[in-house]
């Protein structure tokens, strides 16, 4: 895994993990990875990995079972689409709106480039 | 929790200073980085933390008790340059002598790593090439299970796929030993992810001692046309910057107070460039923090 500067690791294995959540490759009330294979996996310090998994327990997506591990919470992946919708406006609207700026591509022609990219897909669907 | 304090220590062969009044201290569970330049004092700091040397002032203390000479504390202490020892034998024999020394050698470890590295256990340890010789040499400083462990550019010949491996064993065992390891490279890059703390020499001083994550939150980088950059750079501190014809990437101290100007952009510095600019910049004010 090639780590993104901009980030700090353990926010980005916190990441990792939520959208294993989102796809379901972690469902709800099953075990994710320790932080030993997780620090292995991605060759990082184990301690970076234990921040990552913190921070989810913080947010209630994740919870430890005493003895065997942590585990998806139960709603995990509804809580998880709620903040990644919040996010979308700070993550994705705003810097696609200053890249625009910067091209000199105005409010009309974006919103006509959605527009298209939208019917492009329904005619790919038929 | 164990730790290894130098306190005030300085090295001095006939006329270099190899070490100036460096203080700081090792602790048990951490991965440290010790990185510096060629020349910095890295090799001089291994040999008195091993034993081998002993400083010209001040003093290596492992819990407390000076290392020099004190056979109980140096079992406790490895150091992967000490993998020379016995270059006549074979690879496992090698390690059978090895594990006399070390109370906590596990021969079952150091096979298992062998064997993921398709180590040759037969050939003489003078035969290895160049990438086996450091994997030997960081195979018995890992089996040797010692709270402090210093790895001397562990990775050296090492070819892609060894280093990853090694990576992977070091977090594997440090997990399962949270030890004290310490990786002593210049390969910082492809190392900085494992590093939960650095420590940097440059000329023989110590220039950092710190969690990388503050580190990292150090200093932050300023991309853009290069006069908007320098009216943002203007009053702050700059440790260096590069310039692509009008494009100009600043590095600077501390943290942003704000959102980046429209025309600038703000990234994080990696541990890398981060050293990289300490380094030039105490050469070029000639001053150590």
């Amino acid at each position: 895994m090639n780590f993104d500067g901009e980030k700090p690791i353990y926010l980005q294995i916190a990441e990792q993990i939520e959208d294993a959540i989102l796809t379901e490759a972690f469902p709800e009330e099953t075990q994710i990875p320790s932080t030993t294979e997780i620090s292995a996996t991605y060759r990082i310090n184990p301690a970076t990995a234990l921040k990552g998994i913190n921070r989810l327990v913080e947010e209630g997506m994740v919870y430890k079972k005493r003895g065997l591990g942590m585990f998806v919470s139960r709603g995990a992946k509804e809580k998880i689409m709620e903040k990644r919708k919040r996010d979308f406006y700070a993550n994705f609207v705003v810097s696609l709106l200053e890249e625009a700026e910067k091209l000199g591509i105005t409010r009309r022609e974006l919103a006509a480039m959605i527009e298209e990219e939208e019917t492009g897909h329904e005619s790919t669907d038929l | 929790m164990s730790q290894l304090t130098y306190e005030h220590v300085t090295m001095q062969f006939q006329d270099v200073t190899a070490l100036e009044n460096v203080s700081f201290t090792l602790e048990s569970g951490h991965i440290y980085g010790l990185l510096g330049r060629n020349g910095a004092g890295k090799s001089t700091l291994l040999s008195l933390s091993a034993g081998w040397r002993r400083q010209t002032s001040g003093r290596v203390l492992l819990d407390g008790e000076p290392v020099w000479e004190n056979a109980a504390a140096l079992r406790r202490i490895v150091c992967t340059s000490d993998g020379n020892l016995f270059p006549s034998m074979t690879v496992e024999k090698g390690m059978r002598w090895y594990a006399r020394y070390r109370p906590d050698f596990s021969m079952d470890e150091a096979l298992d790593m062998a064997g993921r590295f398709e180590l040759p256990l037969r050939s003489k340890i003078q035969s290895l090439s160049t990438g086996y010789g450091t994997i030997f040499k960081m195979i018995v400083a890992l089996a040797s299970n010692a709270p402090f462990t210093f790895l001397d550019e562990p990775i050296l010949g090492l070819d892609a796929n060894h280093r990853d491996l090694f990576y992977r064993l070091v977090v594997e065992h440090f997990a399962h030993n949270p030890r004290c390891i310490v990786i002593s490279t210049h390969l910082i890059e492809e190392c900085a992810a494992l590093l939960d703390h650095v420590v940097v020499l440059h000329r023989g001083r110590l220039l950092l001692d710190e969690d990388t994550e503050q580190t990292l939150s150090r200093g932050y980088s300023v991309t853009g046309p290069a006069a908007a950059v320098a009216a943002y750079a203007a009053g702050r501190s700059v440790y260096g910057e590069q310039n692509l014809g009008g494009m100009t990437t600043a590095y600077l101290e501390g943290r942003p107070e704000g959102p980046a100007p429209s025309n600038l952009e703000f990234g994080r510095l990696d541990l890398q460039q981060l050293f990289i600019q300490l380094t030039n910049d105490s050469e070029r004010r000639g001053n150590t923090k």
